[in-house]
């Protein structure tokens, strides 16, 4: 059980009739990189922001990082990074600002604030673009950023919330190094996205339709239960029959 | 404590980032200070005066040229007939319609007595009201004239006469900007500090970044203090501006002592960031925020005492405004600043906006969710 960092058992949230996300049970191991997929409107970022402490579950029960849900939220929030699907660094401060507010929120000493934000913009590469807004940055640099804040405290997990969406091809594989070199420091990932590229680099997967989820295990079984080629034919042999969308 | 110097590390650096808000701390207290008392002026001059004279005598003559050279009044018309008055009213030309009856000289002068009718247009009641009164002691003066002209022996004239003298304390010469200053320096630190607060928090939902926030093992009482505090500065520095440019353009120097001004205008600027921050918590976009402020700026300043006197109000209206803590904010302002009261003096309204401050506050806390 020590392995486990995530474990939810039915998980619910209901929005008046509507069940966004339907029962939703299963585990993510430590250090795992765990792909969390789903067709637009499945229930992904619902689940998420329930698993972050960010919204409250209806009914079910989970763990993260050895916390309740329902009761321990701040500490759940202690062991966690979150990034979310809208960049939602403040755009009027530099790089070097928002390393350092965020930091500091998480309890970052100031020796740490420092090295971690020189040691931030080296890895990136944005050393010219350290004092500068982050509202000039490029979408790419900004997500590489916001990744980079999220795992700043060094979490037990990182949440992230298609964190590669509208960035081009060469950034979308140096953000998958930063993901690997976060999960190599024994960060489990915990990912959703719409690239079935991406799916194929995570251990294991899972895929939601309409609230629930249809199939988990690793890309290479899941190929093999469906009968696939590739992970785009799984997603599309379950997304097919999927009713919601947005 | 150290979440707090990180949190108003950042809000200071945004709010130094962005000029318009700068400007407008510093701009608009010292145009508002300077038109406003200016303009705000409840003397009441111009009043467009239309004579309705059927008598056409020389004491007919006198009264018209009284009224008219007292200064306040414009002869619009001098008319034959009522109803020419009434149309000169009825086109907005006449404020107030003085009419003079046939026979008023002779009446005056044989039966000792004559009556007059004042027709008033109270479309507005203000310029209504004072005209009236203003003309009313007018006649009364002319009155006592001609009283004398026609009974040169007072003593035996019978109607004793009781004059009323006042002296105005605090203001000595009735000037309204005394009175408004005070008044429009509270409105200012309250739309100030109101505004920002309540769009400060919303913004933060609208941009996202409040999510971040919220995913952090962040105090829900440190977020408050941390966007409490650096609108509690800027509100200090906007009632510090206020209190320059009254002295130096209106040469009003607070009577009473400025510590005690600051520490009321302290405690009531928590309460109203406070509110703002309460408002900020329930509304999801910046537009919801700015009606739902603006309504309730709308009462507190109409309501607040600063146009209209809270004691002439109706009895619910009063009950109404000891909720309203821009009324206890005017109404210290103008008790410190012109009439010198100590801290004894303010110490109830002092407690109540301590509790004001305290209630909003907490609420705005208990509000402020980090999970929905």
């Amino acid at each position: 059980m020590e392995n486990v960092v995530i474990k939810t058992d039915k998980l619910t949230k209901r929005f008046g009739d509507f069940i966004a996300a339907n029962e939703i049970t299963f585990e993510v191991k430590k250090g795992e990189i765990f792909g969390f997929l789903g067709a637009n409107g499945a229930g992904k970022t619902t689940a998420m922001r329930m698993l972050c402490g960010l919204s409250m579950p209806s009914s079910g029960t989970a763990t993260i990082a050895g916390f309740n849900v329902y009761k321990q939220t701040e500490d759940i929030k202690r062991n966690i990074g979150y990034m979310s699907q809208k960049f939602s660094l403040y755009e009027d401060l530099t790089v070097l600002e928002n390393i350092r507010f965020f930091g500091g929120i998480y309890g970052l000493s100031n020796r740490e604030l420092k090295s971690k934000g020189e040691e931030l913009v080296e890895q990136l590469g944005l050393q010219k673009e350290a004092k500068k807004l982050v509202q000039a940055l490029p979408l790419g640099w900004k997500q590489k950023l916001s990744f980079s804040v999220a795992v700043l405290h060094q979490p037990k997990i990182v949440f992230l919330d298609e964190p590669t969406g509208g960035v081009d091809p060469v950034t979308r594989r140096q953000f998958w190094d930063l993901i690997y070199e976060a999960s190599a420091k024994g960060i489990t990932i915990f990912v959703t996205t719409h690239y079935m590229d991406e799916a194929e680099y995570c251990d294991r997967l899972s895929i939601m339709v309409d609230g629930k989820i249809e199939a988990l295990d690793s890309p290479a079984n899941l190929k093999k239960q469906f009968k696939a080629a590739s992970m785009d034919d799984v997603f599309y042999q379950l997304a097919r029959g999927a009713k919601r969308s947005d | 404590m150290r979440t707090i110097r990180f949190l108003l590390e950042k809000e200071f650096r945004q709010i130094f980032r962005n000029r318009a808000i700068l400007l407008m701390i510093i701009v608009m207290p010292t145009i508002q200070l300077i038109i406003l008392p200016l303009a705000a002026n409840y003397e009441v001059k111009n009043i467009n005066l239309s004579v309705v004279d059927h008598d056409h005598s020389g004491y007919a003559q006198k009264l018209i040229s009284k009224v008219t050279a007292s200064g306040y009044f414009k002869l619009t018309g001098y008319n034959v007939s009522f109803k020419e008055g009434m149309k000169l009213i009825e086109a907005d030309e006449a404020d107030l319609i003085l009419e003079i009856p046939q026979d008023f000289e002779r009446n005056l002068v044989r039966e000792d007595q004559q009556q007059l009718f004042i027709a008033v247009n109270a479309i507005n009641g203000v310029k209504a009201n004072l005209g009236g009164a203003y003309l009313g002691s007018i006649i009364r003066d002319f009155n006592k004239e001609i009283r004398s002209e026609l009974l040169p022996i007072s003593r035996f004239n019978g109607a004793a006469g009781i004059e009323l003298t006042s002296s105005n304390r605090y203001n000595p010469f009735m000037q309204y900007k005394f009175f408004m200053v005070p008044g429009i320096m509270a409105i200012l630190v309250t739309m100030v500090g109101g505004f920002l607060s309540a769009l400060n928090i919303v913004k933060e939902k609208e941009f996202g970044t409040i999510e971040q926030i919220n995913v952090t093992p962040i105090r829900k009482h440190h977020f408050i203090l941390g966007k409490l505090i650096p609108f509690w500065a800027l509100g200090n520095v906007v009632f510090t501006i206020g209190l320059l440019v009254s002295w130096l353009i209106y040469g009003i120097v607070p009577v009473g002592n400025l510590l005690v001004l600051y520490f009321f205008a302290s405690v009531f600027l928590l309460a109203i960031l406070g509110f703002g921050l309460l408002i900020s918590t329930f509304c999801d976009t910046q537009q919801q925020a700015m009606f739902i402020m603006f309504f309730f700026m709308m009462i507190f300043i109409l309501m607040g005492g600063l146009f209209t006197p809270i004691d002439s109000m109706p009895e619910w209206a009063k009950v109404l405004s000891r909720f309203n803590p821009v009324s206890y904010m005017i109404a210290v302002m103008r008790m410190v600043i012109l009439k010198g009261s100590g801290f004894k003096d303010i110490l109830p309204q002092l407690g109540t906006m301590a509790l004001f401050a305290l209630v909003l506050n907490t609420w705005a806390v208990i509000n402020y969710k980090k999970r929905n």
